[in-house]
């Protein structure tokens, strides 16, 4: 095999943003997978690219219009989820359609070729430049420097969010904290990885290291192995068979979770459950 | 603020266009075991969440462990006060085990950029042992019955040595040897620790024999408080949640029965 192409300069930089982009995605996963946030990652993620967009059609920073947009979208949605004035379901669908819609109508408006929202669209982890890179260093660190200092306020806010509160955690500060680092991570990401696609980064590692363990550390530690096992090996065949780095990237990371699935333990609660349900509901079943 | 625990003074409480309490006033003595009973949507919670800095006072205040709650003193507050909620449904697969559960009351106590110490953990062992659940402490904490995770609880509120004791219906959804073991486990802690502890419940039965005084809550008010023999009556609980409700002398301690389990009782036993 030729390992020449490892050479080049940009061939480098992707498999940097690939560890990069695996390891703050896939953290950030894992507080999204275990508080049940899914939806509020898609919204977030859908506003990133909104702004991007954005930021081409005005012909200001992408990047920067990017993160405002997820910081608006998660200054929206973090109350409306908080407070339960509607059915969050409902209002964060609201805000995600919103995002879709802004998305598309700055396309629309955008004169000339489109390669570049396209870019944002799909992702080009190929052509990602320095102020990129630095961008998803200082993320990735963020991230990587949260969990490491703050790994027992996050284990508290993880476990519940009012017996957080009621022991003495500002756990509405770090739930916040949480969904702007969200933002920040996909707005960093989106260059390499693509709009649409990023989500599939945040939840596939993260989902498959809950399948397998019952240790939050250990959680952690696997899911950016997984992330970016996902980011390097999806490179590597995307390279291969000349497919489409950030889509071959997410496929990889699907595939890691339906290997985690198989050899999951947990399975074992799923089955035990269902037993358990039949055992009980059998009680009451006239002439059981 | 010499002995005195917890004051309320003409509290309301709102939740959106819902009044939850209506000028609602209580003092409390340090060591009180306090019941609170009452109807659905009496406000039995959100008395509860007052005391700890979770509930929004629109009009009154409240003074807890000497100190006038004013939502910056809240989370310091709240170290010292140990918080049981109802019993949740946790996730079968979530990452975090018993021991660690229990650890989390300590964390507020500990503060940011402090991990826990071996000191910490001795803690948290001895609450586990405290509440007979050691045998279980490596284990995924969604992996436990109703009233094992309930016990989980009381210790984590324990381990996070708490002056003042609060626990919204530990005992609902369990069953009845789990109940009756679980209110045995809260007055011997209540007594053993010197706390002062505030229980919100449905099962009257134990009110007699828990508490030194009771609550009784209606429509987001107090309706009464006393002494539980002074109070619990017959009548005034019909009263408390309009229905036929009656209290009966076994075996040398009172019982409350409603209207239904009495006629089967007397159907069991004419006498």
């Amino acid at each position: 095999m030729d390992f020449s192409i490892l050479g080049y300069q940009f061939i480098q930089n992707a498999i940097l943003a690939a560890f990069l982009a695996g390891i703050a995605c896939s953290i950030i996963g894992v507080f999204v997978v275990t508080m049940h946030l899914s939806f509020i990652g898609i919204c977030m993620s859908h506003a990133a690219f909104a702004g991007a967009l954005f930021g081409l059609w005005i012909g200001f920073n992408p990047i920067l219009c990017a993160l405002l947009f997820c910081l608006l979208a998660a200054a929206i949605v973090g109350p409306l989820a908080d407070r339960g004035e509607i059915n969050p379901d409902t209002s964060i669908g609201v805000v995600f359609t919103i995002m879709m819609g802004l998305a598309f109508l700055f396309i629309g408006l955008m004169t000339g070729p489109k390669s570049e929202a396209l870019n944002l669209l799909w992702g080009s982890i190929l052509t990602i430049g320095h102020q990129d890179l630095v961008f998803l260093s200082i993320i990735a660190a963020l991230v990587v420097g949260l969990v490491v200092f703050f790994y027992k306020e996050i284990q508290a806010v993880i476990f519940h969010r009012e017996i957080a509160l009621a022991v003495g955690i500002p756990a509405s500060l770090f739930f916040y904290s949480l969904l702007f680092l969200s933002g920040a991570t996909i707005t960093a990401s989106l260059q390499s990885i693509g709009g649409l696609l990023i989500f599939a980064l945040i939840i596939n590692p993260a989902a498959a290291a809950y399948q397998l363990t019952y240790s939050l550390k250990k959680m952690f530690l696997l899911s950016a192995l997984f992330g970016v096992l996902s980011g390097w090996i999806g490179l590597w065949i995307s390279y291969l068979l000349d497919l489409p780095s950030g889509a071959t990237i997410v496929i990889i990371s699907a595939v890691i979770f339906g290997v985690a699935i198989l050899f999951s333990p947990k399975r074992k609660v799923k089955r035990w459950q269902e037993q358990e349900n039949e055992r009980t509901s059998g009680i009451f079943q006239p002439g059981s | 603020m010499n002995n005195t625990m917890v004051k309320i003074e003409d509290a309301v409480v709102s939740y959106r266009e819902d009044v939850a309490l209506r000028g609602v006033s209580l003092e409390v003595k340090r060591g009180e075991f306090i019941g609170i009973i009452g109807p659905n949507g009496a406000g039995k919670t959100t008395l509860l969440t007052l005391i700890n800095g979770l509930g929004k006072l629109l009009q009154g205040q409240v003074h807890v462990l000497g100190h006038h709650l004013n939502g910056h003193n809240t989370n310091g507050l709240r170290k010292r006060i140990g918080y049981v909620a109802q019993i949740q449904n946790i996730d079968p697969r979530m990452p975090i085990k018993v021991r660690e559960v229990v650890m989390i009351g300590r964390y507020g106590r500990l503060g940011l950029l402090h991990g826990p110490r071996s000191t910490d953990w001795d803690i948290v062992d001895k609450m586990l042992e405290l509440v007979g659940m050691s045998h279980l402490a490596e284990r995924p904490i969604g992996h436990l019955s109703g009233g094992e995770q309930q016990r989980v609880a009381i210790a984590r509120c324990l381990a996070q040595e708490p002056e003042i004791f609060l626990l919204d219906e530990p005992t609902t959804a369990l069953d009845w040897r789990s109940q009756s073991e679980i209110m045995e486990l809260i007055r011997s802690i209540h007594d053993s620790q010197k706390l002062t502890t505030f229980l919100v419940t449905h099962d009257l039965n134990s009110v007699f024999h828990t508490c030194d005084r009771v609550v009784l809550m209606k429509e987001g008010k107090i309706w009464q408080v006393g002494r539980p023999e002074a109070i619990l009556e017959g009548e005034i609980l019909s009263q408390l949640y309009d229905m036929p409700i009656s209290i009966i002398a076994h075996q040398g301690e009172q019982v409350v029965l409603s209207h239904e389990s009495r006629r089967e009782l007397s159907w069991i036993s004419p006498s």
